[in-house]
C-alpha cells in the first residue's frame, strides 16, 4: 500500500505568549514543532503499513528549516520525506497549499491511501485535507478516529457532533485524523540516527507540473485584511474565603444581587 | 500584493518581533521578507522610518463578479432538525444580506425536509433553496458536494455561510475547491468591510492568540464557517414567509463513493455543549478522574451538560466530545461553570462568548480568573458539592 502523509512545521502555539506592553506575538523562544495531530495521522500510515506492507512517504510544504519536521517523521519509522519548498509558494491559503500538495502527490505516481491531522495547531482550519482530495478527485473522510483496511476496502470510525459514523469506501481516498485514533510511538535511537543521515530532496514549483498562477499568494483567493489581539473579558468579582462554605455563601449572595440566579 | 522593504531602512529590526509569522529575518543589515510572509500588514505601522510598504498588485479581473448576488446560509440537518448554527447564521446574514442590499437565503440538503423550510423563514431568510432526495437522507460529502456545487453554478450567490461543525468542515472545503473560490474557516466574526464592500470574516489563529481578519476580493462567492454559539439564535418569526426553490438531484447512488454503515450516537444530553444552556466543565485541576463525580453532580442538579478542558481530554477523564477550547467544541451557554480548569488561551477561545462564566480553581493566579464575571479561590472538593446543595435547595423551593 503506497501510503502518503501530508504534515505541517507549525510554532507550538500552546508556548506562544502575547507581549502585554506591544500587545504582539511572541515568538521568541517558542519551539518548532510537527503539527502534533499530524503526528497521530504519521503513526497510522506506520501501523497500516507494517500490517499490509508498502510505503510510507511523508511530505511538508514549508520553508526549508521544515525539514527538520519531516526528519522527526522518518525517525518514527516513515520511509521517505520530501520537502515542498519554494518562494513561489509563499503566502498561500488553504486553496493555493492544497493545489500544491496535490501536485507533488500526483507526481508521486500511484498513491492508495494520503493522511493528513484533523487540522494545524497554528491555522486551525482544517481544509487543506480536504481541498487536497478535491484537487486529486479522490474520496474523503474527516475527523478519523479509528480506520481498518482489507483488500482495496476502508472502513473507518468518523467522529462528527453527536457521535460517530462508520463508513465503508474503496481506496484510494483521504482520511484526516483526530488524536484519540493512536498513541504515536517515540522514535528509537536507530530510527533517529537514520533520520539525522537522511537527505531530504527538496522539489520547487519547477519540479512540479503546475499552473505559476495558482501557487502562493497569487493563488490565493483569501488575503489577510489586519492581524491584531483579540480584546479579552475583564475581571469579575473573585472570592477568596477563610472557608469554602463562606465563599460559597457570598457567591451565591452575588448571583442572586445580579439576578443570575 | 507584496510586502517590498525600500531602500530606507536602517536595519532597526523594530519590524521583526511584531511579525506573528516570523517571517521578517535581518540580512546584511537590512530587514527581509521571508516566503512565510503572508501580507498581512502587521510590520507596516511599526517601522520608525516608513521603508515597509504594502503593494496591491492590480489583477486581471477573473470573473464578473457582479453577476453573483444574495447571501446563502447551509443549514445542517441533525435528527430531522436544522442545527442551532445553521439558525444562527440565518439571523447573522440577514444583517449582511441588509448592508449589501441583497436578499437572503437558506441552503436545505435532505430528505423529507420541506417542513424545516418554515423554521427558516421565520429566522429570517427570504427563500430556500430545497434538494430532497432519498440519497441526502444523511450527510455525505460527494452527494452534498456535488449538490451545492450545482446549486451555486446554476444561481450565483455572493456570499455562502456555512456552521464550523464536523460536517460544515468537511463540506465547505470541497465544495469551495471545486468552485475555486477562497473559504475563511472557523469565523468568530463577520461584517461588511467599508472600503470595498465585501465580507470581512474575523477568525481566531494562533491557538486564539491573534486574531486575523480576511477578505475575498476577487472570487466569488465568498465564502466561510462560522462557529456554534457565536451568535444567537433570533427569535423567531412564523409570520415571515418566503419562496421555496425546489433543485433537483442529479446525483446517483453510485457517485457516491462513502457508504455509511452505521451510525452511533453516544451524545446524550450531558454532551449537547453547543445547545446547552448551562455548561459545567472540568480540567486537570480536579486531581483525578473521579473528581469529575462532582461536576456531574452539579451539571445534573442544573440540567447542565459536561465539558472538559483539553488537558483532562488528554489524560483520558473524558472522551474528546466533550472537549471545550479551540480544538474541541465553541459553546456560548448564558453560564458556564469552569471546575478546576486553568484557563489557556486555547480553552478561553471556546468558551469566552459564553454570558457569566464562574471558576473555582485552588491557584489564584490561574488565568481563568481574568475572563470570570465571578471567581471562587478554593478546593474543589469542598466547593462544588456545596454548590450543588445550594442549587438543590432553590429547586425545591
Amino acid at each position: 500500500m503506497e501510503i502518503v502523509v501530508c504534515v505541517k512545521q507549525v510554532p507550538d502555539t500552546t508556548e506562544v505568549k502575547i507581549d502585554p506592553v506591544t500587545n504582539t506575538l511572541v515568538r521568541q523562544g517558542v519551539p518548532s514543532i510537527v503539527n502534533p495531530f499530524d503526528v497521530n495521522a504519521v503513526e497510522e500510515a506506520i501501523r497500516l503499513k507494517e500490517k499490509h506492507g508498502g510505503k510510507v512517504t511523508v511530505i511538508s510544504m514549508g520553508p526549508p528549516q521544515a525539514k527538520d519536521a519531516l526528519k522527526e517523521c522518518l525517525a518514527m519509522g516513515a520511509d521517505a520525506a520530501i520537502l515542498i519548498s519554494d518562494r513561489a509558494f509563499g503566502g498561500s491559503d488553504t486553496l493555493a497549499t492544497s493545489y500544491t500538495l496535490a501536485s507533488a502527490i500526483r507526481k508521486l505516481g500511484k498513491v492508495d491511501m494520503v493522511f493528513f491531522g484533523k487540522q494545524a495547531i497554528d491555522g486551525d482550519t482544517a481544509q487543506v485535507g480536504p481541498e487536497t482530495a478535491e484537487h486529486l478527485g479522490i474520496a474523503q473522510v474527516t475527523y478519523v478516529a479509528k480506520i481498518d483496511v482489507e483488500g482495496d476496502v476502508v472502513r473507518a470510525q468518523r467522529e462528527h457532533d453527536d457521535g460517530y459514523e462508520i463508513i465503508e469506501v474503496k481506496l484510494p481516498i483521504a482520511v484526516s485524523v483526530v488524536k484519540s485514533i493512536n498513541e504515536p510511538r517515540f522514535p528509537t535511537v536507530k530510527g533517529l540516527m537514520k533520520a539525522n543521515r537522511a537527505e531530504i530532496p527538496v522539489w520547487t514549483a519547477n519540479d512540479l507540473v503546475v499552473d505559476e498562477n495558482r501557487l502562493g499568494l497569487k493563488g490565493s483567493p483569501t488575503k489577510v485584511l489586519k492581524i491584531f489581539t483579540p480584546t479579552h473579558r475583564t475581571q469579575g468579582v473573585i472570592i477568596q474565603k477563610d472557608t469554602a462554605r463562606e465563599a460559597v455563601a457570598e457567591l451565591f449572595q452575588k448571583l442572586s444581587d445580579a439576578k443570575i440566579i | 500584493m507584496a510586502i517590498r522593504i525600500t531602500e530606507e531602512c536602517i536595519g532597526c529590526a523594530a519590524c521583526q518581533p511584531v511579525c506573528p509569522f516570523g517571517a521578517i529575518e535581518m540580512r546584511e543589515g537590512k530587514a527581509y521578507i521571508t516566503e512565510a510572509c503572508t501580507v498581512c500588514g502587521a510590520c507596516v505601522e511599526i517601522c520608525p522610518v516608513s521603508a515597509i510598504i504594502r503593494e496591491e498588485e492590480t489583477k486581471e479581473v477573473a470573473m464578473d463578479k457582479n453577476e453573483y448576488k444574495d447571501v446563502w446560509v447551509y443549514l445542517e440537518i441533525s435528527d430531522g432538525k436544522a442545527r442551532n448554527v445553521g439558525l444562527e447564521l440565518v439571523g447573522e446574514g440577514r444583517k449582511l444580506a441588509d448592508e449589501m442590499g441583497q436578499k437572503l437565503a437558506g441552503v436545505l440538503i435532505g430528505n423529507n425536509i420541506e417542513g424545516l423550510a418554515k423554521e427558516v423563514f421565520a429566522a429570517g431568510a427570504d427563500m430556500v433553496y430545497l434538494a430532497e432526495a432519498p440519497e441526502f437522507a444523511h450527510y455525505n460529502t460527494d452527494g452534498y458536494a456535488a449538490t451545492f456545487v450545482d446549486m451555486i453554478r446554476t444561481h450565483k450567490p455572493s456570499v455562502i455561510l456555512l456552521g464550523a461543525t464536523n460536517d460544515g468542515r468537511d463540506l465547505g472545503p470541497r465544495v469551495a475547491c471545486r468552485i475555486g473560490t477562497g473559504l475563511t474557516a472557523d469565523c468568530t466574526g463577520l461584517g461588511i468591510d467599508e472600503e470595498t464592500g465585501l465580507v470581512a470574516w474575523t477568525r481566531p489563529a494562533f491557538g486564539g492568540n491573534i486574531m486575523a481578519t480576511i477578505l475575498c476580493p476577487e472570487h466569488r462567492p465568498q465564502m466561510g464557517t462560522v462557529r456554534p454559539s457565536v451568535f444567537k439564535r433570533p427569535v423567531p418569526d412564523y409570520s415571515r414567509d418566503g419562496e421555496i426553490i425546489r433543485v433537483a438531484s442529479k446525483v446517483n447512488l453510485a457517485d457516491i463513493r462513502t457508504k455509511i454503515i452505521d451510525i452511533i450516537h453516544v451524545c446524550t444530553a450531558s454532551c449537547n455543549l453547543e445547545e446547552a444552556e448551562i455548561i459545567v466543565s472540568g480540567g486537570r485541576g480536579l486531581g483525578k478522574p473521579e473528581n469529575f463525580c462532582y461536576v456531574e453532580d452539579l451539571a445534573n442538579v442544573l440540567g447542565a451538560a459536561v465539558g472538559a478542558s483539553r488537558a483532562a481530554v488528554d489524560a483520558g477523564w473524558k472522551p474528546a466530545l466533550h472537549q471545550v477550547g479551540q480544538t474541541g467544541k465553541t459553546v456560548g451557554p448564558k453560564i458556564y461553570f469552569a471546575c478546576g480548569i486553568s484557563g489557556a488561551i486555547q480553552h478561553l477561545a471556546g468558551m469566552s462568548s459564553s454570558d457569566v462564566i464562574i471558576a473555582i480553581n485552588k491557584d489564584p493566579d490561574a488565568p481563568i480568573f481574568k475572563v470570570a464575571d465571578y471567581g471562587i479561590v478554593g478546593d474543589i472538593t469542598e466547593v462544588l458539592p456545596m454548590m450543588t446543595e445550594e442549587f438543590k435547595k432553590i429547586k425545591a423551593g
